[in-house]
């Protein structure tokens, strides 16, 4: 398979209070790719550093080192302001909370038209109009929904203005940071079958940052692992759920409860701690590819071993 | 089984500038002692409610019961007064709130707001307070607690926070303890260690447990039994057992069917099309109708009574009326019934420890 590159993340760090005590290794070092119309799947505690990557990636925040090229382009060069335009139009961004994310203020009409007018795609208000409408239809809504305001809905359906917002400019790619975790069970369900039909209609490549596994999995072609701020492992969804290597993948596979009694009166969590690897001084922990495609962070011997275990 | 608390026939509405708000429209449900109750459903679907208006939370400005007794003690707790409310708040039932960032005073250290509690309801002099305080932070496996009881919330992680907020909760050893999605700010490591936390502790107290979520992995953990709840009703009621393995409302098939199982690998989700009734105005008949396929003519005209499925197991839907057309659930469901021993879609296990 000739899978195109569309996103390459390369060594990336993003260091809060760089050189100072308060020193926060918020991504240290992390490296991977995402390829043209499948969806990545980044997953891990709070405080992992997931969120920060998706940030980062989009430049809301500058790197501390460390490249991210889009379609071969630097994000993080120096750039100027059309350049800096012409990026945003093709990596767009869903967030979290769709309660603090749309401007209480601003009709839906606005919120969604906002791209519409930053990058003048709409020649008249009639045709700013009627294509806001039409995103409204793609996410489910209709077009009275266009004069209300963002109190007026439920959070689902604010979910979906905020997906329609990110639609509104025809982008590429989408970082989707936790757009579920606000929401109730049936609603989750809803949105996600929604980026499901949309990536497959318009062809889109989805970076989804989320702590709920299960969905994840659902929804993701590959996933990689963050924790601490480093990418301990990474491979295709079903390979990482049947044949986790790395300890803590176990450990965060073994915690998520399902919703089966009888295999939960039998579940046993695997705790994790970092001190367990006993790396010595001199050895080398790097991120290594154990099967095709399926990598983990680990030493020479522990690579050794998981070879072993990743062929029974 | 002793019976410990009763919930007979609640109504509870709220006055808006909107008008009235039916929260909570005829809820039943015994609690009995030492186990734990689950109650799941949507926002908004009077689940909260019903746990607020069993501690008296609720505005008296502006929430009035309308209809019903919550026996506790035999006491009707909706007729209590205030200052009889506050002696059974935090001794008798305790209640462990969902956000753990939100729920304790950033400007107090801890242990003065474990010691309260035991302050208020117990006569015991201030060392002794500490005393306990120190072993209930042990208990829930603060470290050093000793020293930590000085230290504010905002030195503590969100999972520790939490098991602060337990440690008060059980400070005076309630009978009954209400956890309002006690780990819907968790993450999911964090969330197991405080769902083993919880049970654990049950064991050693013997309290019973009223728990809250929507997260269905997480009720499968921890309930002996559920009630599901829509549109401010309890629409089916169960052992963990047979909610999960025999499920009879087409609202319980929607959330069970709704969640991605791990191990199947389905091209579609499920998804409850359409979004929870408006309260403001309840729909007449079967609340669930309007999203459900296998809404009957008579759902959209009656409301559908508990039907009893076994002694344990009641819902409330007009499909197991003698005279209702027989439907198949979803294949999910049915791939589920098939481990039910009583179900109709029973099979016998083949092979193993059949």
């Amino acid at each position: 398979m000739m899978a195109e590159k569309l996103l390459e993340v390369k060594n990336l760090k993003q260091y809060f209070n760089a050189g100072k005590p308060s020193e926060v290794r918020a991504i240290d070092n992390i490296s991977f790719d995402i390829y043209r119309g499948e969806t990545f799947g980044l997953v891990g505690e709070s405080g992992c550093g997931k969120s920060t990557t998706g940030r980062t990636i989009i430049r809301l925040y500058d790197a501390t080192d460390g490249e991210v090229l889009y379609d071969g382009v630097s994000v993080h060069a120096k750039k100027s302001k059309s350049e800096v335009k012409a990026l945003n139009r093709k990596m767009q961004m869903i967030f979290q909370d769709p309660y603090a994310s749309l401007n209480p203020r601003m009709k839906v009409l606005d919120i969604i038209a906002e791209g519409l007018d930053v990058h003048g795609l709409a020649k008249n208000p009639k045709e700013r109009k009627q294509k806001v409408v039409e995103l409204l239809e793609t996410v489910g809504l209709n077009k009275e929904h266009a004069d209300r305001y963002p109190h007026e809905f439920s959070g689902g359906q604010r979910q979906r203005i905020g997906i329609a917002r990110a639609l509104a400019v025809n982008p590429e790619f989408i970082i989707a940071d936790e757009p579920i975790s606000a929401l109730d069970v049936s609603i989750q369900a809803q949105v996600v079958n929604l980026l499901k039909d949309l990536q497959k209609e318009k062809g889109l490549t989805y970076l989804f940052i989320a702590h709920d596994l299960s969905m994840v999995k659902y929804i993701s072609d590959r996933i990689g692992v963050m924790y601490f701020g480093k990418l301990v492992e990474m491979a295709p969804a079903d390979v990482l759920y049947k044949n986790p290597l790395h300890p803590y993948t176990k450990s965060l596979l073994s915690a998520i409860p399902l919703p089966d009694p009888i295999y939960e009166r039998s579940r046993v969590r695997k705790p994790y701690n970092p001190k367990q690897h006993n790396y010595g001084p001199d050895e080398k922990v790097e991120f290594r590819e154990v099967t095709p495609g399926h990598f983990v962070l680990c030493s020479e011997k522990e690579f050794k071993e998981m070879k072993v275990q990743a062929n029974n | 089984m002793e019976k410990i608390l009763q919930v007979k026939d609640l109504e509870l509405s709220f006055h808006t500038f909107a008008g009235e708000v039916k929260a909570i429209r005829g809820v039943s449900f015994d609690l009995n002692k030492g186990e734990t109750l689950a109650i799941v459903g949507e926002s908004g679907s009077g689940k909260s409610v019903t746990t607020k208006s069993i501690m008296r939370l609720l505005p008296e400005s502006s929430s009035e019961f309308k209809n019903g007794e919550i026996l506790f003690n035999g006491n009707d707790l909706t007729k209590l007064s205030d200052s009889q409310m506050q002696k059974i708040r935090g001794k008798e039932i305790s209640m462990i709130f969902q956000d753990p960032m939100t729920s304790l005073n950033p400007t107090m250290p801890i242990g003065k707001q474990v010691m309260e509690p035991i302050l208020k309801h117990q006569k015991v002099s201030k060392a002794k307070a500490k005393e306990v305080c120190v072993d209930l932070l042990r208990m829930v496996g603060i470290p050093n607690p000793e020293t930590r009881i000085k230290m504010y919330p905002h030195q503590f992680s969100g999972g520790q926070r939490q098991r602060i907020v337990i440690a008060i909760a059980l400070a005076c050893n309630p009978k009954i303890l209400i956890a309002d999605e006690p780990t819907t700010a968790l993450d999911v490591t964090i969330q197991a260690q405080i769902l083993e936390l919880m049970k654990d502790i049950q064991k050693k107290v013997d309290t019973s447990i009223i728990f809250i979520t929507h997260d269905l992995g997480v009720v499968a953990n921890v309930a002996d039994r559920v009630a599901v709840m829509y549109g401010g009703r309890i629409v089916e009621v169960g052992t963990v057992d047979e909610i999960f393995y025999n499920p009879q409302h087409p609202y319980t098939w929607g959330l069970l069917s709704s969640m991605p199982s791990m191990d199947l690998a389905e091209e579609k989700l499920y998804a409850i099309p359409g979004t929870p009734p408006d309260l403001l105005n309840p729909p007449v008949g079967d609340a669930f109708a309007l999203r459900s396929e296998y809404a009957l003519q008579i759902d959209m005209e009656q409301a559908p009574p508990m039907f009893k499925v076994s002694d344990t197991h009641y819902a409330a839907t007009w499909l197991l009326h003698p005279n209702a057309p027989q439907v198949d659930p979803p294949k999910t469901i049915i791939e589920r019934m098939k481990t039910f021993r009583g179900s109709r879609y029973y099979e016998q296990a083949t092979g193993g420890d059949a």
